[in-house]
């Protein structure tokens, strides 16, 4: 069995799981273990799109 | 400047000001079984959700990382990626040791995507160190 996933889903995927161990193991609060995780998602997904950019920037 | 650091840290950090605690039988217990199966340090010590949560993100990164191609670092003594790339990959503990012994994770360098997955098994043993300290460390008490 072989799943291929795109270049963006593939860091997306890896963002989320990323992003839930980090909320978990770096904050003490459930509370700021979720605001962490979601803060870490976003800045994930925002550095993907933007490295998308600066390489499209790059090439042209 | 001081205090406002301290509060800083106080809040946000998840390693609270709790004196040093002397290392004991279960927290070294805590730290092997999290890293042998990933999440267990949490379980063992009921802390369910996040032991579950925990599980389910690093098998779900290596499981992911072995389907889309991966490749599984074996012992080697050549480049140094190569070398940190088995370091990585041996973080993940028994899924690594379920895997080689299966014979997965032999890589495709014929898939673009492959790459990404022998990234998500490396990360998925980097990820799975973490919780097995963060485990480890709420044996000790120095976290809740």
């Amino acid at each position: 069995m072989t799943i291929q996933l795109s270049h963006f889903s593939a860091a997306l995927v890896f963002a989320l799981f990323a992003s839930i161990v980090f909320g978990i193991t770096q904050r003490n609060d459930q509370r700021e273990m979720i605001k962490y995780g979601a803060k870490c998602f976003v800045f994930f997904a925002l550095g993907t799109i933007a490295a998308g950019w600066a390489m499209w920037l790059l090439r042209h | 400047m001081a205090k406002e650091e301290t509060n800083v840290a106080g809040s946000r950090s998840a390693k609270s000001a709790a004196p040093p605690q002397p290392l004991t039988a279960m927290s070294v217990l805590v730290l092997l079984l999290g890293w042998l199966v990933p999440g267990a340090g949490h379980l063992a010590q009921r802390r369910w959700g996040r032991g579950l949560l925990l599980m389910v993100s690093v098998v779900a990164l290596f499981v992911l990382g072995v389907l889309m191609q991966g490749k599984v670092y074996a012992f080697n003594t050549g480049d140094i990626l190569d070398i940190l790339g088995f370091v990585g990959d041996l973080g993940a503990g028994g899924l690594y040791i379920v895997t080689r012994a299966y014979g997965y994770g032999r890589g495709a360098i014929d898939l673009a995507t492959a790459d990404y997955g022998t990234k998500y098994i490396i990360v998925a043993g980097l990820l799975n160190i973490i919780s097995a300290v963060d485990a480890h460390d709420i044996a000790l008490g120095k976290k809740k």
